[in-house]
């Protein structure tokens, strides 16, 4: 990291690429990823770590992108909604919450498909209280979650769509 | 909104955080998961001049349980107790406590020891501490020294931590088997702050209460240990009366706090029917009908 004042110079590992980019300290993770890396599949919400909309994988793990700054996460693996798809193709839970329409308006979708990817690539059981407890870990104000509920189950059991 | 500007550095030994609060001055913060610090930046309710980071600290995370403790490093993750870390009384009991500590991408971020040196009075892990006397160890220009839990808190978001220490260590004792551990919390919606907090450990031997804690949060300003309420129970065999009275005596110790979210006699209610079930849930953990 190289830094002059408070802007700092730093690489971003992102879906498997290596953005280069210059930010203020004081950029959140998901400014960067929308302003800086032109990646705007991540949506900001509330600021405040309580909606979830801006949920990503950093280092494996689901976070807020919008409590956590930029230069906190170099040299960390960051995935975001742009990585699920392998060449067009969706990746089995964006195949799910299509199937099971598991959206709505789709503005939390990008941090549900986030937290549901962490969810099911685990591949440890996952019981219907603690698929529940997870998933209201992000607000949904359109489908009543139980779609998006059958639709991460379905991939938990292995169902082929 | 976003921060304010600030001049972001890295500390790569506990040391070298305590020197970095030297260099800043009093408007820096340590910035450990950033859960409720980083929300608050982002209200620009939190205007530091500094964010001093201490994930760069190496080997901080550990939690490691010896015969007597839990030893939990200064940047252990709420996470971390969703499992169990130790075998007895307390095995079961970390992780219920944990689960209720907001949703799970907050609590893979947010730490055990930032809760504390934040001393939100909703906060579990400052009850829980409080439950069991645990000891928080501060790291600070002079060296380091140990702090009793009972006397961390001062006020709400008010510790006994000087403006140039940090929490490097905390250490939750052990309860031997014999002690049974009681939860409960009430909040508006999961993952909500509590309006209060109570937990309940009884040691209880051939069913009798030989001892009682019974330590309340997000009540008052900080949680505190119901001296009356255990003292009820003492000596008894666990039955719904003596739970009762029990909750009546640890409401009657509370000096409520007055919010938009419940007034203090809500809260002095909450904690009378609170107290009851979890000693109920104890006692029920010892095998016991009541």
């Amino acid at each position: 990291m190289i830094m002059s004042g408070n802007r700092h110079n730093i690489k971003l590992n992102i879906n498997g690429t290596v953005h280069d980019v210059e930010v203020d300290a004081r950029r959140t993770l998901v400014d960067t990823l929308r302003d800086k890396c032109g990646l705007t599949g991540t949506h900001i919400g509330c600021e405040h770590g309580v909606c979830g909309a801006c949920t990503v994988l950093v280092d494996g793990v689901p976070v807020r992108s919008c409590l956590m700054f930029a230069v906190q996460a170099e040299d960390k693996k960051i995935r975001t909604v742009e990585g699920l798809a392998d060449e067009g193709r969706f990746s089995l839970i964006q195949q799910a919450f299509h199937d099971y329409h598991a959206l709505q308006c789709g503005f939390c979708t990008p941090g549900m498909l986030m937290l549901a990817t962490w969810l099911v690539e685990r591949e440890a059981a996952v019981a219907d209280e603690e698929l529940r407890e997870v998933i209201a870990s992000n607000l949904c104000r359109c489908t009543g979650y139980q779609n998006i509920l059958r639709a991460v189950r379905a991939v938990l059991d292995g169902e082929n769509p | 909104m976003k921060p304010v500007p600030f001049k972001y550095t890295q500390a790569s030994t506990w040391k070298d955080a305590v020197s970095l609060l030297g260099e800043y001055g009093e408007d820096a913060k340590l910035l450990a998961g950033g859960q409720t610090l980083v929300p608050a930046m982002n209200f620009r309710l939190a205007r530091p001049n500094a964010l001093i980071d201490l994930n760069t600290i190496s080997n901080s995370a550990y939690t490691k349980t010896t015969d007597t403790h839990i030893c939990i490093g200064g940047l252990a993750r709420h996470i971390q107790f969703d499992v169990p870390l130790t075998d007895g009384p307390l095995r079961e009991f970390l992780p219920r406590v944990s689960r209720h500590i907001a949703h799970v991408p907050i609590r893979m971020r947010g730490t055990f020891a930032g809760s504390l040196a934040h001393a939100d009075p909703a906060s579990e892990w400052c009850a829980l501490i409080v439950s069991l006397d645990g000891t928080i160890v501060a790291e600070g220009s002079f060296g380091e020294r140990e702090i009793e839990a009972k006397e961390f808190f001062v006020s709400a978001l008010t510790t006994s931590l000087t403006n140039n220490e940090v929490i490097r260590e905390v250490r939750l004792p052990l309860l031997d088997e014999g002690w049974f551990c009681g939860f409960q919390e009430f909040s508006r919606r999961a993952g909500d702050f509590a309006l209060a907090i109570v937990i309940a450990h009884l040691k209880i031997n051939q069913g009798v209460i030989e001892a009682a804690r019974i330590c309340i949060g997000g009540v008052g300003v900080v949680p505190f240990r119901a001296a009356s309420a255990e003292s009820e129970l003492v000596g008894h065999s666990p039955n719904s009366g003596i739970f009762t009275r029990a909750g009546e005596a640890a409401s009657i110790l509370a000096d409520p706090i007055e919010d938009p979210h419940a007034t203090g006699s809500y809260r002095c209610d909450l904690v009378k029917t609170l107290v009851p079930r979890a000693l109920s849930e104890a006692s029920t953990l010892a095998g016991l009908k009541i």
